[in-house]
């Protein structure tokens, strides 16, 4: 065997292989398996957490099969592209066989298969063929598109059919299927998705990426003018408000509100609240109480900013702040941290939550140092994306939607009616064929036998 | 009369048709099968009353929005599904046995919703996440999905006992004797499997559609949407082995079996992974 052949019969059987169901088979429960282990094991996390979870040498193993990235592995990524690969191999294949039937403008038919079919249905009419073929085409022709009548031997032929193109739409289907997948990789490669945190008040002109951890620049910058919650009476979160200005070359040229579900769109990039956060807050007021005069007094300080107590008790300067402080298994809430320079030069920790202003009573210092009121600044929290491909992949959607309903409920249908002279009556068969729903097929012949018979 | 007290008059309801189609079933006798029907339909109205009302009380509390926002309502509506496709399908087939097993599962959704601890029943209000037009489109296709699933499913079942009861040819006079021909089972399995394809593809759609409007990406593989395609594979995999391979029968029904323990992962399952579908 010479070398040429050698490979004209592997690429025959590379051909085989591709045109094969078998093989979608195979790639459909393939992916079904392994999408499955995503889904288990978190994805895209720190690699101390896999560490933390899994031990060194099965962290490892995983991270070689990029088990914590699966969806973008090259195994599953050259699962999508098999899958992909056979799809178009597959759908042109057969689809070449389609259209030569397709194309067809006078159908096909041959009697004696309509008369071998178990759904076919017989009767007996006084009426000549010729005068029942003037009563039965109108009938035929309701639910017929294409009607045609041959002559046979002893009487006549009534073909028609309908819903020939219908048979297009599993390709449908599978071209909607490679939209969808030219879509992905069109964002994929000419995309991107980051996220930004601006402070209201706040300009930025570029983001951050999610995949890479890299700066992307924007075309323009985007700034908060203002962020709002708003909540339910219950306390529960209603509504995440920012208000959005963008600016190009200084000049501001759009402002809006974005919340969930209704993002800002500019320039084919879209802008999405994701989430927000408090900002340390810039001016805090303190309360300053005697323990033994009872006097108070209050001040307002910045954070990190070392000053001297009322009634010369020292120093004191707020060291940070937290969202949530564990005291005894309970949660505080906010909670501010200062550190008080005694005038011997000893240094106290005093701790200041903001709900309970007599917390620092259990310090029992000659001060009773409590936060009164700070100011409250948020940033919000901005998810922004630039996706070229959408609308290959709603064009995707769309299409395949359409392929589904044609492939699944609508069919083609072929009708026979025989009329052949049995002496002075005419025996009349009625058959039909589908390519789908044939029970559904069987009762509609029945239908129209019934509207045949009516006039009896 | 609240939404919450005629939906567990409901879930009653729905047990007793359940019931009454397995007595039919197992006895032979088509009287309580009868009575079953129109029980089933009294359940249905009652179901569709009862999410009737939970959203018109919704209103009055100030929140208005679609009974479809947590696991108790969806649970709610799965049953509707169900019980509505199964009474159109034992009127387009003359078939009650499927009854049998279709009812119990209405019945169970809905039980499940009304007497699980863990399900709350209190209408609460929407989170910024699910304020959206898609919220319907999403939850009312997705679960007509599911619930053209499960007829498939309990048909599959039937379909298998069928089969059972053919090789032991003895039980000719026991439960299965009078089973519906497998003809029509298998072709009816294979019907309402491209009736859930048809809506799981536009719920999949609807909700990639509202994940781009919210979240700014259509896909992110979190594990909802991963179930929800696998489930997804599986059917496609159950109508290419059918129509291009000509597989039916037994394999059809294993097949559409598998499809639905997908479908219960994906509804039921996924809550138990990390993800960001975490309303239900």
């Amino acid at each position: 065997m010479n070398k040429k052949t050698g490979s004209a019969d592997f690429s025959g059987r590379l051909w085989k292989l591709f045109t094969s169901v078998r093989l979608t088979v195979v790639v459909l429960l393939s992916l079904a398996v392994s999408s499955i282990i995503g889904t288990i094991i978190p994805q895209n996390k720190r690699p101390d957490e896999y560490l933390n979870e899994y031990g060194e040498f099965l962290y490892k193993i995983l991270s070689a099969f990029d088990i914590f990235d699966m969806y973008h592995s090259w195994w599953f990524q050259f699962l999508l592209l098999t899958l992909m690969v056979n799809v178009i191999i597959c759908s042109t294949h057969r689809f070449s066989a389609l259209w030569k039937m397709l194309s067809v403008k006078s159908p096909s038919f041959n009697v004696s298969k309509f008369r071998n079919l178990s759904n076919k249905e017989e009767f007996t009419d006084s009426r000549s063929p010729e005068e029942l073929r003037s009563i039965y085409m109108p009938i035929v022709s309701r639910n017929f598109g294409y009607r045609r009548i041959e002559e046979i031997d002893n009487g006549l032929c009534i073909f028609a059919e309908k819903g020939r193109w219908t048979r297009v739409g599993v390709y449908v289907i599978h071209f909607s299927v490679v939209l969808l997948l030219i879509g992905g990789l069109i964002g994929s490669i000419f995309g991107f998705k980051g996220f930004v945190n601006i402070p209201e008040g706040e300009t930025i002109k570029s983001i951050r990426l999610y995949n890479t951890g890299k700066a992307q620049k924007l075309n323009f910058k985007i700034r908060c003018d203002n962020f709002n919650i708003k909540f339910y009476d219950s306390g529960a979160p209603s509504e995440y408000r920012s208000t959005l200005t963008i600016l190009e070359q200084g000049k501001s040229v759009l402002t809006r509100n974005i919340i969930v579900n209704h993002p800002l769109r500019y320039k084919g990039i879209n802008i999405f609240q994701a989430s927000y956060g408090e900002l340390p807050p810039e001016e805090i007021t303190l309360n300053f109480k005697n323990r033994a005069t009872g006097i108070s007094h209050k001040k307002k300080v910045s954070l990190g900013q070392q000053f001297d107590l009322p009634e010369d008790m020292g120093q004191f300067v707020i060291k940070g702040h937290r969202d949530s402080y564990n005291f005894r298994g309970h949660d505080l809430g906010k909670t501010f941290m200062g550190i008080l320079t005694t005038n011997d030069g000893s240094h106290v920790h005093v701790i200041m939550p903001v709900r309970f202003p007599v917390f620092d009573r259990m310090r029992k210092g000659d001060m009773i140092i409590s936060v009164e009121d700070y100011d409250h600044r948020y940033y919000t929290g901005l998810q922004v994306t630039r996706d070229p491909g959408i609308l290959v992949v709603y064009s995707g959607f769309v299409i395949m939607i359409i392929g589904c309903f044609i492939t699944f409920f609508m069919s083609h249908q072929r009708l026979c009616v025989e009329i052949s002279k049995s002496g002075k009556k005419s025996s009349i068969m009625v058959a039909g064929t589908a390519n789908k729903n044939k029970l559904g097929m069987q009762s509609r012949i029945k239908k129209i036998v019934k509207s045949l018979r009516i006039n009896q | 009369m609240n939404s919450s007290n005629l939906l567990s008059i409901v879930t009653f309801t729905y047990g007793l048709a359940a019931f009454l189609y397995i007595v039919s079933w197992i006895f032979k006798k088509e009287m309580p099968g009868r009575i079953a029907t129109w029980i089933a339909i009294i359940a249905v109205l009652g179901n569709t009353g009862g999410i009737a009302l939970r959203w018109i009380e919704s209103y009055r509390l100030g929140i208005g929005h679609a009974p479809l926002s947590n696991m108790y309502e969806s649970l709610v509506f799965f049953a509707w599904t169900i019980g509505v496709i199964y009474l159109v399908v034992e009127q387009t087939y003359k078939n009650r046995i499927i009854g049998a097993f279709a009812t119990p599962l209405a019945f169970m959704a809905i039980a499940y919703a009304s007497l699980s601890p863990n399900i709350c029943d209190r209408i609460q209000p929407l989170i910024p996440a699910l304020k959206s037009n898609w919220l319907i489109a999403h939850v009312v296709t997705c679960f007509i999905g599911y619930a053209a699933f499960a007829i498939a499913f309990a048909v599959s079942l039937i379909y298998l006992f069928n089969q059972w009861k053919t090789v032991d040819k003895k039980s000719k006079t026991g439960l299965f004797s009078h089973l519906p021909d497998s003809r029509m089972l298998d072709e009816l399995t294979y019907q309402m499997v491209t009736l859930g394809f048809l809506f799981l593809t536009v719920g999949i759609i609807t909700g990639a559609v509202w994940a781009n409007s919210a979240w700014g990406s259509y896909w992110s593989w979190d594990p909802k949407e991963t179930w929800s395609l696998i489930t997804w594979f599986v059917y496609a995999t159950l109508l290419h082995a059918r129509m291009m391979r000509g597989w039916e029968g037994k394999k059809i029904a294993y097949l559409s079996i598998i499809g639905f323990l997908a479908v219960m992962f994906t509804y039921f399952g996924v809550n138990l992974l990390p993800g960001l579908h975490s309303y239900g």
